[in-house]
């Protein structure tokens, strides 16, 4: 041997023990490890393992369409794509970043902000960052499926609303779900669901909204889809279609025949309060708003001083000007302090309170600038002024607020849309509670003909107007066509008050000197009440000089038959310049001789609903149960809750 | 010197050990890579395998005496050999490590680890009193710390650090005063709290290592680094529970989440797809072979094959324990494989001469 060993060989065997316990204990803290690991813990890391290797893509489901009332469809949805983003690994979503905005042309700090708003969110959730996306979108994706990891298509059902904002109000739009939504939905709603936020979408979302459901992929590490592993699908329940009461003839005549100019209409079956049209002007169309509105779009919206946003059928709150001379004139023959037979001479104007109150005519254009002697008949046919301050000042503001009360005014109709308003009755407790001050008994006086505190919406007057006409039924207005537990509120009148208000609307349109009398509907007790009402009063007008913004508000209110009516059409022109009847009488006009074309059409059978346009509703329809409207006059918690609400005019 | 010839003296309990190890990682390789683009993998290793059984019978045919006598002389070569790996070497992975030969690329770090196993053996059976003092223990530093210089210049932190266990058990048994235990304990605490604290560390490592400590450290900063990796590691573990997975069913394994789960990473598809009973079993044969090479150390004819036997012992011991700490996410990515678990040529080769050496200890310890 060419090495010197040490002569001994005794071995350290003490050190050698200590080196296999060593060992021991150096096997047992590792297996303490993998104890940790796979026992203690090991619920936590296969919820990991299972969110490495599923990846779940949902399943949209669509919504439910809309019907009008011989089942066309007025809302439905299209096919579409949106651009996902999946964020389980931030590295990679910062790397793709330019070049995914480069791409799909989102801004840097679009993306940025995007991320920024759902990072609470669980990463494994991808968020939608294009929700829209166009075929250059989708070749582009398709294309660098392989090199950009982190994108992915969503096949989404857009809603499609008819072009042009055609019943776009009632109908309203959707929209992704707000936090707010989201909270108090009690985890039914998650981030980035499509929800209705206004309108019948707001108002049916429950019914409308389908669940989505989940389609469940299993990929690998590097993000490919593994095809021959299959799992479990969860389906996407579609939601159900509703049918409306809109009768899609009526709401197309209203649409033209308002035109372009601001204001609503308002059609009713004052039998069972079925809408049947409903506009508001100016529209936007809620197509813009089925994707995503720009945030500068929506400042828009909001900030035009036209107020798209608002439904005027149901949130304008204006005075009725004197269309209320009906109330006025109710409340007379039934409170019986004033004979019927009483008179009032009109020159121009009258003097009350040591205060002189202008009558309409005496700034007439044309024709006389006084009414004479007039009875009631001919007041509310001529719409004299003078004789309902006079009654108005007889009665006194407790009892007009009694009967405005009684038939609705200052109460929400109950309609199946969200938001509705109340519009005011002015009373000794209001001022009182309001201003803390005493009624003034010239009030009363231009509140006889709807002027001053009282505010009222179209749909209100609709509902009033058909309700007395129907001998003091008024029934709860509402959208559903299969709505239960309509609600009715009655206050039936005396059959000589019933004719002799029926006999003055009627009229008002068929009688020499009414104030409709170019509006006669030959073969068609077409009645109605017409009503111009002042944004501000004469004086302040003089001073102001001519401005379009406070032009008189143009109403008419025309129903018919005469009495117990099939139709009631309300029409308001804002800032029209021009009187009730001559501004907004012809759109009622057209919409009710509409309502007869069709009926008598269909009587002769020679049309059935289904050969118009739009396109029939399909075969085999999910189609909404029967739902309850809810109970009249009982404040609804979402009134005031709508996201898109301006301030009410 | 006679020659031991009897094959009944072999350490058949050893071998059995080692096949059983073996047989577990070619399962496991096999399980890991058959539905994948590394298919086969699984008789290539057993072509390693072979080879490896191989030459351990041979290694243990060679007197261990004469092959310490050669100390010098593979020390020689060893050092030549890793620099010339520095110069010549072929560059895989951002490393040279690896030189051509028969057609197959060997990492010459292995070869250096049995070298430097028999030259501390030499030395410090060489050694003349019961206590180790401070001038050998220096001595036996420098041996040590030339080819370790060397790997690291590779660089291969890894296979340098398998160096130390080496040189510590080596010395510890060689007599090291507790003083001397004490203090050189302290200086491995203060080095590592060196390399986990950032300023000082920018000094000792490089780039990527300090990336490998700090993503150790923080795994998720680093989602698809070697954070990633310990994290995925950690979740095929975890996901596999008590009973495992099932054979090929593990996700984590089988969707690729796992790192090299062929080879250093193995552990952690194991552990997954056979579950917490698949490691008690593994762990536990790992733990039979580590004692029984400790018992063929005690049972060694001379102080020279104990320390081989030790040596050996060292050298896989450090192995397991790093690279399964690594698999649950108890230390940083190292690129330490698992002996005879991990696909691996010259790994695998390495640990079957080790035991050849341990078998030529054996077979000689009631010869004079």
């Amino acid at each position: 041997m060419s090495f010197s060993l040490r002569s001994d060989n005794r071995l350290p065997q003490t050190r050698l023990a200590v080196v296999s316990y060593i060992i021991v204990g150096m096997i047992g803290l590792l297996l303490l490890g993998f104890w940790k690991l796979q026992v203690i813990d090991s619920d936590k890391y296969g919820q990991m393992a299972e969110q490495n290797r599923v990846r779940s893509i949902p399943i949209i489901a669509p919504r439910g369409r809309m019907l009008d009332r011989d089942g066309r469809v007025l809302v439905d949805n299209r096919p579409s794509f949106s651009v996902l983003l999946l964020r389980d690994d931030p590295k990679l979503v910062e790397q793709y970043l330019p070049v995914i905005s480069d791409g799909l042309g989102i801004s840097m700090e679009d993306l940025r902000d995007q991320l920024q708003n759902t990072r609470n969110l669980p990463k494994f959730q991808p968020i939608v960052i294009k929700p829209e996306a166009s075929s250059a979108d989708l070749d582009f994706i398709e294309s660098h499926r392989s090199d950009i990891p982190v994108l992915e298509m969503l096949s989404v059902s857009r809603r499609r609303y008819m072009p042009g904002g055609f019943l776009g109000h009632a109908t309203g739009y959707v929209g992704e779900a707000s936090e707010q939504q989201i909270e108090a939905s009690n985890g039914k709603l998650r981030p980035g669901d499509v929800v209705g936020k206004s309108g019948l979408e707001r108002q049916y979302n429950d019914i409308l909204m389908g669940s989505d459901g989940m389609r469940r992929v299993v990929v690998n590490s590097v993000g490919k889809e593994m095809k021959d592993m299959r799992l479990t699908e969860q389906e996407a329940i579609p939601g159900k279609q509703i049918q409306l009461t809109i009768d899609y003839d009526l709401q197309q005549v209203a649409e033209q025949s308002l035109g372009v100019r601001p204001g609503a209409v308002v059609a009713l079956d004052p039998r069972t309060g079925e809408v049947l049209a409903m506009v508001s002007r100016p529209t936007p169309d809620p197509n813009d708003f089925a994707v995503r509105i720009p945030k500068e779009e929506w400042r828009q919206l909001n900030e035009d001083p036209l107020h798209p946003l608002l439904n005027r059928a149901i949130q304008a709150q204006l005075a009725p000007g004197s269309v209320y001379k009906i109330v006025t004139a109710t409340a007379m023959l039934e409170d019986h302090s004033i004979p019927e037979s009483f008179t009032t001479y009109c020159p121009g104007y009258g003097t009350f309170y040591g205060r002189q109150f202008k009558c309409w005519v005496y700034s007439s254009k044309k024709g006389p600038t006084s009414h004479g002697t007039t009875d009631l008949h001919d007041a509310i046919l001529k719409s004299c002024d003078v004789f309902f301050y006079t009654v108005g000042m007889k009665l006194g503001i407790d009892r007009l607020a009694y009967y405005s009360d009684k038939m609705g005014i200052g109460h929400k109709t109950g309609i199946d849309l969200p938001s509705e308003e109340a519009g005011l009755m002015p009373s000794e407790p209001w001022v009182e509670r309001v201003f803390h001050r005493k009624w003034y008994a010239g009030e009363t006086i231009s509140v006889a003909i709807g002027q001053g505190a009282i505010t009222t919406t179209p749909l209100q007057l609709a509902r009033l107007i058909g309700g007395i006409a129907s001998d003091g039924v008024f029934k709860q207005p509402h959208m559903l066509k299969d709505a239960q537990n309509v609600g009715e509120v009655k206050f039936p009148l005396s059959e000589h008050t019933f004719e002799k208000i029926t006999d003055g609307m009627y009229g008002v349109v068929n009688e020499p000197g009414g104030t409709g009398g170019q509006l006669k509907l030959a073969g068609i007790e077409f009645s109605g009440k017409s009503g111009t009402a002042q944004v501000i009063g004469y004086g302040t007008r003089e001073r102001m000089g001519k401005q379009k913004k406070f032009e008189d508000n143009a109403w008419f209110v025309g129903y018919a038959p005469k009495r117990n009516p099939e139709i009631c059409v309300a029409v308001l022109v804002q800032e029209s310049g021009q009187h009730g009847g001559e501004a907004s009488g012809p759109v009622a006009r057209d919409i009710i001789k509409a309502y007869y074309d069709k009926k008598n059409r269909k009587a002769n059978g020679t049309v059935t609903a289904d050969e118009h346009t739009p396109a029939p509703a399909s075969g085999a329809a999910v189609v909404a149960p029967a739902v309850a409207l809810k109970p009249k006059n009982i404040a609804p918690a979402q009134a005031n809750s709508a996201d898109a609400n301006p301030d009410p005019q | 010197m006679k020659d031991a010839t009897g094959t009944r003296d072999y350490d058949w309990w050893l071998i059995a050990i080692v096949a059983a190890i073996c047989a577990l990682g070619v399962v496991e390789i096999y399980s890991a890579t058959h539905a994948s683009g590394l298919a086969g993998m699984h008789t290539k290793q057993v072509k390693w395998l072979i080879v490896g059984f191989v030459l351990m019978f041979i290694l243990s045919r060679i007197d261990y005496h004469l092959i310490l006598d050669q100390a010098p002389i593979l020390y020689v070569v060893c050092l030549a050999a890793l620099a010339a790996v520095l110069v010549l070497g072929n560059s895989r992975f951002g490393a040279k490590r690896w030189i051509p030969m028969m057609g197959q690329q060997f990492q010459v770090s292995e070869l250096a680890k049995l070298i430097i196993i028999i030259v501390l053996a030499r030395f410090f059976a060489e050694v003349r009193s019961d206590e180790l003092d401070l001038r050998d223990l220096l001595k036996a530093g420098m041996l040590v710390g030339v080819p370790l210089a060397l790997i690291l210049k590779q660089p291969d932190l890894g296979t340098a650090l398998v160096l130390l266990p080496m040189l510590a058990v080596g010395a510890f048994l060689a007599g090291l005063k507790w003083l001397h235990a004490g203090i050189f304990t302290l200086a491995g605490v203060l080095l590592v709290g060196a390399v986990f604290y950032p300023p000082v560390s920018k000094h000792l490592l490089k780039p990527y290592q300090r990336e490998r400590i700090t993503s150790f450290l923080h795994p998720e900063d680093d989602a698809k680094g070697s954070g990633y990796q310990l994290l995925q590691s950690k979740i095929a573990v975890g996901s596999g529970g008590f009973w495992g997975k099932g054979f090929g069913n593990g996700s984590q394994n089988q969707l690729g989440y796992i790192p090299v789960r062929y080879s250093d990473f193995i552990m952690s598809a194991w552990a997954e797809e056979q579950g917490f009973k698949g490691v008690l079993l593994a762990l536990g044969l790992y733990m039979a072979l580590l004692l029984r090479l400790v018992q063929n150390a005690q049972r060694a004819k001379d102080r020279a094959g104990m320390f081989l036997v030790m040596g050996v012992a060292a050298a896989l011991g450090f192995h397991v324990l790093v690279n399964v700490a690594m698999v649950i996410g108890a230390m940083p990515v190292t690129g330490i494989p698992l002996p005879l678990m991990s696909y691996g040529g010259s790994a695998t080769l390495f640990v079957f001469m080790a035991i050849g050496l341990v078998m030529n200890v054996r077979l000689r310890r009631f010869v004079n």
